[in-house]
């Protein structure tokens, strides 16, 4: 509906007006203007406020305040006893693309080919998809939807470096442009990484057991070599979209247009980010350094060793979008909470942070990933902003999303407790002022199997 | 390195007390005490005594657990923990002969995890490849013990059977996960799954009876020659015989309603049905059997067979009056299946102690070992977790957990002793090193 502006996109205001006054809802139709009175406001970027008043018109949040008085006629919500907070964002699901994950078929993430950011996970997503109100159920109004798992290749090719443009979107609309926040919040790089067995990235010619059983190569410096001409690949490609930068600029005779390459002229220009897959150190670390050299803008995607890289993360100013707290350790004598404690540990150290689930099964659980990182160190108001503003900002959309503030879009939810607790309901969820369905296919069932005789 | 740590950590074998008290504690008994502040007696390994005030005896060992939560020990009713090597013994559709005690790995780390997240008893199962796999057995999660030592003392021992997608997916090596070449096998379907089972009761019952016939006529003064023994019979002649609890894995409605049914038929009774993600939908035939439901809290959608399932499934299987646990079946969940309970209260409504009993009384009914665990009672096992918060809170952890009133795990101790841990590592790696570059052949110049 917003998102980035076209030439191509205006026809299609009306439609979108169409469809707003068409959304399902409890209220009135068309009714993005409301009140909602005698409520706790948790805006996350500021102090709470209690007992105030919320006041949502043509889908924006237009005032918070004690004293305001609703024009007659206007829609009131009664939020006595309640909280309302901003809706949560999940930084990395496969919503929309991927339904049963474990059925091919029924699996739009993944595509063949090693470099591939002209793909668009947003043109996939089916808004359809189950996944969609089972997740928004706990308060989640958008995600980051990736066209490739967080380690990529799930379908074609088991190589692929660049999987695309990555969505965000609301998890409400008629159609995927309704949904639509931002069609290229980032381009998603996998980063090439050295698979190890035993001692760790130092040991030389080191044999991987796995690897040796798995077919792929023996020594370290086999596989060293493979990163290495990966990693080349990679330079490779930037350097040929540099090259086409130029000759497009100029426009030199001859010039042929390249959907590959014009994908990449975002990332060049510094407007979209690279979001990179990288999971142990070296590989952060590299990423990093390619980061730098290639003067782009990254976050940084799992990272589960990226306290060994804390440094360079915190000087380059690289958020770290976490994947669930609830993991096991990455080897057996790494401690028991080593998941659970690593957010609280980058924030400490001055990292900004966001959780994705990387998953579309688990995403309803985001809140939990990142309560179970509190019970391990992490500031709860920290937590709280990892889910909302944070995401928010990191994916370039800070001044719509993320927090109760003037002129903000109504992505709210009213709650009676605290969203990161499991026990707590979601009363309302409201995306862009509009009253989002709260049922969905297991609330059915439920209600039907529950009055079986 | 990783049989380094494990030796170290051997050596930090729990230290037997033999009176403790934990006290300031808000206890919640899942018993008919309900959620109390107070204390606990435990004496030699079993719980002597709780209640709001209790005296001290001298020489006791005293916790002082103020502001701290102390629940019965978390029970897990499907894991595949502590198990050396695979799961399955894919080669035949019915392996009854196999038995999980045989493979018990005691220095699997998982246990360890699991410990930390306060699961003291848990159900170890085999995989799902075949309608009928192996014999399970129950153990405590006693770090630092051998596999003998690990075992449960008196749990009755079971089977594991499996239905739907798993079992049938030998028949279809192409639908295999990621296409990987499995020997074709019967059954392909759902209706094969249930011939697999029916044929090997019905051998069974025959077996029964030659036996039963060879041991009446021995009660009677004759010699008549004993039946053939058959291993893969005498599982399931402990079934038919009550000695033996069945664990079925099963997602669909169709498909347990048939397991119901082949028991029916052959006079034995489901134990438990496992996952059973579409047990809402015949909850009331699963009651009217009295098999225990042991499901994922929220687990859907990651196969076609879990494609209906709903979070709402543990409550609405408790309302129906079925046994209700949820176990993890991973060796991640399992270290939060408190917060698994809680998910109950979430969908569904259920009580804060109906919740927590979905992971500790509950599963310990299933297991039939209700009388040994599952509550803080006077008489039990003194199988205890104490969190730091409210268990049902995402933001708790666990602090200390104790296995028959031994300390098994204490976060304080796991956290000072780190630093020492690491260099012992360190010190034992550098020895490596060393034996290696002696051990190494020296390179000669041609």
């Amino acid at each position: 509906m917003t998102g980035k502006k076209s030439g191509d996109r205006s026809q299609k205001s009306e439609l979108v007006a169409i469809a707003l006054i068409f959304s399902a809802g409890v209220f009135a139709a068309a009714n993005d203007t409301f009140l909602i009175r005698n409520t706790d406001v948790y805006p996350v970027t500021g102090a709470t406020q209690q007992n105030v008043s919320v006041l949502i018109q043509d889908g924006k949040i237009a005032e918070i305040g004690a004293k305001i008085v609703a024009p007659k006629g206007m829609k009131i919500v009664d939020g006595k006893g309640l909280r309302v907070y901003p809706g949560m964002i999940d930084s990395s699901t496969e919503i929309g693309l991927s339904e049963v994950s474990g059925e091919r078929v029924t699996v739009d993430s993944g595509e063949m080919g090693e470099f591939m950011p002209q793909l668009r996970a947003l043109v996939a997503v089916n808004p359809e998809s189950e996944h969609i109100p089972v997740t928004r159920v706990n308060g989640i109004t958008s995600a980051m939807t990736f066209p490739a798992g967080g380690r990529g290749g799930r379908g074609g090719a088991s190589s692929q470096i660049i999987s695309g443009q990555v969505a965000l979107i609301h998890l409400a609309g008629w159609t995927w442009e309704d949904m639509e926040i931002n069609r290229s919040a980032a381009v998603h790089v996998i980063f090439p990484s050295i698979p190890t067995g035993g001692r760790g990235d130092e040991a030389a010619d080191f044999p991987d057991p796995a690897a040796q059983g798995g077919g792929g190569p023996a020594t370290y410096t086999e596989r060293k070599r493979q990163y290495d001409q990966a990693l080349q690949q990679l330079n490779d490609f930037f350097a040929a979209a540099r090259q086409y930068q130029k000759e497009r600029a100029a426009n030199a005779a001859g010039f042929k247009r390249d959907l590959k390459m014009e994908a990449m002229i975002p990332v060049l220009d510094g407007k979209v980010p690279i979001a990179v897959t990288a999971i142990r150190a070296r590989s952060i670390h590299d990423a990093i350094a390619f980061a730098e050299k290639q003067h782009v803008k990254m976050v940084l995607l799992q990272g589960r060793e990226a306290l060994k890289v804390v440094a360079e993360l915190k000087e380059k100013n690289i958020p770290v979008i976490l994947g669930r707290s609830e993991a096991l350790p990455d080897n057996e004598d790494a401690p028991y909470d080593q998941a659970e404690s690593l957010p609280g540990q980058l924030q400490k150290a001055g990292v900004k942070i966001a959780f994705g689930t990387f998953t579309n099964q688990f995403a309803r659980n985001l809140p939990y990933s990142a309560a179970r990182a509190v019970a391990f160190g992490l500031p709860y108001e920290e937590a709280l902003k990892a889910v909302t503003i944070n995401p928010a900002q990191i994916w370039g959309e800070g001044d719509k999303i993320g927090s109760i503030e003037k002129g903000k879009w109504a992505d709210l939810m009213i709650t009676d407790g605290d969203p990161l607790e499991t026990p707590t309901h979601i009363k309302h969820l409201y995306i862009k002022g509009q009253e989002v369905d709260l049922t969905n296919k297991q609330t059915r069932l439920y209600e039907k199997y529950l009055s079986r005789p | 390195m990783m049989k380094f740590l494990a030796a170290v950590v051997l050596i930090v074998a729990p230290l037997s007390a033999e009176v403790t008290v934990i006290k300031n504690a808000t206890i919640m008994t899942e018993s008919s005490k309900g959620t109390i502040k107070g204390s606990i007696l435990v004496r030699d390994g079993k719980i002597a005594e709780v209640g709001e005030n209790i005296m001290i005896p001298q020489g006791a060992t005293v916790i002082d657990a103020s502001g701290q939560w102390v629940i019965p020990g978390i029970i897990d009713c499907h894991s595949h923990i502590a198990v050396d090597g695979n799961m399955n013994e894919t080669s035949v559709s019915v392996s009854s002969m196999v038995n999980i005690k045989d493979v018990i790995n005691p220095e699997d780390v998982a246990i360890y995890r699991a410990l930390a997240g306060g699961v003291t008893t848990v159900n170890v199962l085999h995989g799902s490849a075949n309608s009928i796999g192996g014999q399970t057995i129950v153990i405590k999660t006693r770090w630092g013990k051998d596999a003998q030592g690990l075992i449960f003392e008196g749990a009755t021992p079971g089977i594991k059977f499996a239905l739907g997608e798993n079992p049938k997916r030998a028949g279809n090596p192409q639908a295999g996960r990621g296409g990987a070449p499995v020997p074709l096998r019967y059954p392909a379907t759902r209706m094969g799954v249930e011939d697999t089972i029916r044929e090997a009761f019905n051998d069974a019952k025959q077996y029964k009876a030659e036996w039963d016939a060879y041991d009446a006529a021995t009660k009677a003064g004759q010699h008549p020659i004993p039946p053939r023994k058959d291993l893969r019979l005498e599982s399931l002649k402990e079934v038919l015989e009550g000695k033996r609890f069945v664990h079925a894995h099963c997602y669909r409605a169709d498909e347990i309603l048939m397991l119901i049914r082949i028991a029916d038929d052959y006079g034995f009774k489901i134990k438990t049905f496992q996952h059973v993600l579409e047990g809402y939908k015949v909850a009331n035939e699963i009651a009217a059997h009295g098999a225990g439901g042991s499901t994922f809290s929220d687990w859907w959608g990651y196969k076609m067979e879990a494609i209906d399932a709903i979070p709402y499934n543990a409550a609405l299987m408790a309302k129906k009056g079925i046994v209700v646990s949820l176990n993890s079946d991973d060796a991640e969940l399992m270290r939060r299946l408190n917060t698994e309970a809680a998910k109950a209260m979430k969908y569904g409504g259920v009580s804060r102690e109906d919740a927590l009993a979905m992971v500790t009384l509950n599963p310990a009914k299933q297991l039939a070992i209700d009388n040994r665990v599952g509550s803080i009672e006077p008489g039990k096992d003194a199988d205890i977790v104490i969190y730091d918060k409210d268990p049902l809170s995402t933001m708790s952890k666990v602090q200390k957990v104790m296995i028959d009133g031994n300390k098994y795990f204490d976060r304080d101790n796991e956290v000072s002793g780190r630093p020492q841990k690491e260099l012992e590592k360190e010190k034992l790696m550098q020895e490596q090193d060393q034996q290696q570059k002696k051990a190494a052949p020296a390179r000669r110049p041609q």
